[in-house]
């Protein structure tokens, strides 16, 4: 656990991994690489392979077919407890009779650690999650957030390369959980330990990871850091996944190189197309759109949507609107401060350049697997 | 609640509390009779019948039989019924089910039944009369309750508790000693217990498979009974009354000051 060592981490790179149970595929043809040291997050919604992946390298399940190497080496066929590796679960696993120091001192025992040597790594890496004074105590007696920062302190304690987290903070409160968000991120930039963690949370995977791979249906839609998925989805579904926009659907046609879209009888147009058989879509940032009184502030060459206000929300840093179109879709747009404010009721035009909204090709499945 | 119903309540509790406990606690007067008869009320009081059990080599014979035999099944029950029990808690739930319902037939099909198949066949390979017969048929008898007993711990146990100390390096032999096996203790324990009394106290199998050289203590009693009514079975009667009154009391107040902590 030294500070400076930042090798400590070990790579993994899964390639071509299948997983079925019966009928049902968990995963199809999984291609995954993540970095020594680097900060992953696996982020999908429920059903979408994230846990399946994390499982699989865990030891907990094997593949049906495809490799999986992590450090360089096969790891196929080897069971869980000769991997090496600490996992961090939701329900935070510790064992109810033992006390918190046996609980962290367990992986120690089982490596033929005792004596003097366990009490400090133990020490030092309840220390490490700021739990020193509860040793003694047995994890009934210890809250939600207490118990999981001890399953973290014995995940870490072996020094293992790679530790795996599996939605570690899903049962705690918005609170707790913001700060324990920060916690992990500092553990990590201490250790230089490959943390791989499973979220549906797209906002804590937008705080946490160096880069996030963001699965849809037994597949990696993309990887990137947040801001390349935020700012260029590659699909309609990680657009969508990843923060909050507005959809646009409509008759397209290329003109001059860029797409015009036909949404409610007005003509939106977005620089660029798409290659491909698939109807365009454009995918606009609430960010990206400001909002004008009909008519007014008109600059040639800025797409205009004419809708009335549905909700107007008040949120400190400026306003939230939600915007109903002519063709019942609902656009979302935030305001700075300072820009006009409006009233639910109002007539709104949604004002956006061409450059500034991303071209899609349109995928059904993107809406629904949102629930 | 009104008081009168209370009241009611109250006695009607009572009432079936003397008729639950009302043979057991005849059986302790009788055994200070002076004569030697087993009548109630008794007469006078002498210690004459705790003596002749203590010094009788046919009592203590059989008292002795009745230890080892009961302890041995323990042991065996024990090991046989909680192997089984995680079969069965752990097989998918139709297979489960069924293994279950097998495995628990010793406990459903009538005592005189069971008797008979187990003298038909041991008469055939000569196990009339020994200890191992004794043993064998106890212990079929006894794992349903073991079953039954480490099944229900086994049903609470937080099997992600297995995979975690998986994951920290444990292998499954030790995962079972240092997490599985501690966390369902109490379960094991009580299916010792009740693996050891149904041995203890056993008496449709043992009168068919007994002999005059290899007696145990419930077969002693109701030979003597029927023999000569000897009040020495009433003094029998009250010791195992309190050895068992002591370990229940005992159980309950260890498992009182573990729910405290």
């Amino acid at each position: 656990m030294n500070a400076t060592n930042k090798s400590a981490g070990a790579s993994i790179d899964i390639r071509k991994a299948s997983k079925r149970y019966g009928k049902f595929v968990a995963l199809r043809d999984l291609d995954l690489s993540i970095r020594p040291g680097e900060f992953m997050t696996l982020l999908g919604p429920s059903g979408s392979g994230k846990t399946t992946t994390l499982n699989l390298i865990a030891g907990f399940t094997e593949v049906s077919s495809g490799s999986l190497e992590i450090g360089g080496k096969s790891v196929l066929g080897l069971p869980s407890h000769k991997r090496n590796i600490g996992v961090v679960f939701q329900h935070y696993a510790l064992f109810p009779h033992m006390s918190v120091g046996r609980n962290v001192a367990y992986p120690l025992t089982l490596r033929g650690i005792s004596g003097a040597e366990r009490e400090g790594k133990v020490r030092h890496a309840l220390d490490m999650v700021k739990m020193a004074d509860f040793a003694h105590r047995y994890p009934n007696e210890l809250s939600g957030g207490q118990q999981q920062r001890v399953a973290l302190a014995r995940a870490l304690v072996f020094d293992p390369p790679l530790l795996l987290m599996d939605e570690p903070l899903g049962a705690l409160d918005k609170k707790l959980r913001e700060w324990l968000q920060l916690e992990i991120k500092r553990i990590h930039r201490e250790l230089g330990t490959t943390f791989v963690y499973v979220t549906h949370d797209q906002e804590e995977a937008l705080v946490l990871s160096d880069r996030i791979a963001v699965f849809n249906g037994g597949q990696v839609e993309q990887i990137g850091t947040g801001r390349e998925l935020y700012d260029n989805p590659a699909t309609l579904f990680v657009g969508r996944f990843i923060g909050e926009s507005t959809v646009l659907r409509g008759k397209a046609d290329i003109v001059g190189g860029d797409t015009v879209v036909s949404i409610a009888g007005t003509k939106i147009v977005a620089s660029g197309k798409i290659s491909g058989q698939a109807a365009p879509v454009i995918l606009l940032r609430p960010e990206r759109a400001v909002l004008h009184r009909p008519g007014t502030g008109v600059v040639d060459g800025e797409n205009r949507l004419s809708g009335i206000v549905e909700e107007a929300i008040y949120v400190g840093s400026g306003s939230k609107y939600d915007i109903r179109l002519k063709d019942g879709t609902t656009a979302v747009v935030r305001s700075p401060l300072g820009a006009p404010e409006f009233a639910i009721g109002d007539t709104a035009e949604i004002v956006f350049r061409p450059g500034d909204v991303t071209l899609l090709a349109d995928d059904a499945s993107a809406d629904i697997t949102l629930t | 609640m009104q008081l009168s119903s209370r009241i009611f309540l109250g006695l009607f509790c009572l009432l079936v509390a003397i008729l639950l406990l009302a043979p057991t606690l005849v059986v302790i007067p009788m055994s200070f009779n002076s004569n030697k008869s087993l009548a109630f009320p008794p007469a006078g009081f002498s210690w004459q019948w705790y003596d002749n059990f203590f010094t009788n080599p046919e009592w203590l014979l059989s008292l002795r039989n009745s230890f080892m035999i009961a302890t041995v099944v323990a042991i065996l029950a024990t090991t046989l019924g909680t192997l089984a029990a995680f079969g069965v808690t752990r097989a998918a739930a139709r297979t489960g089910g069924l293994l279950r319902a097998i495995l628990i037939t010793p406990m459903v099909v009538p005592g005189v039944v069971l008797a008979i198949g187990i003298y038909a066949v041991y008469l055939d390979t000569g196990l009339v009369g020994t200890m191992a017969g004794f043993v064998f048929a106890h212990t079929m008898l006894a794992i349903p309750f073991v079953l039954i007993a480490v099944s229900a711990s086994l049903e609470v146990f937080d099997r992600r508790l297995e995979t975690a100390a998986a994951s920290l390096g444990a292998g499954k032999l030790t995962v079972f000693r240092t997490v599985t096996l501690p966390l369902i203790l109490p379960g094991v324990l009580s299916g010792a217990l009740f693996a050891f009394i149904t041995s203890f106290d056993e008496i449709i199998v043992a009168l068919f498979i007994t002999s005059p050289y290899l007696k145990t203590l419930p077969v002693q009693i109701y030979s003597s009974i029927t023999r000569d009514a000897d009040p020495t079975v009433a003094a029998v009667g009250t010791l195992l009354f309190l050895a068992t009154s002591f370990i229940i009391v005992a159980g309950l107040l260890i498992g009182m000051r573990r729910g405290r902590t």
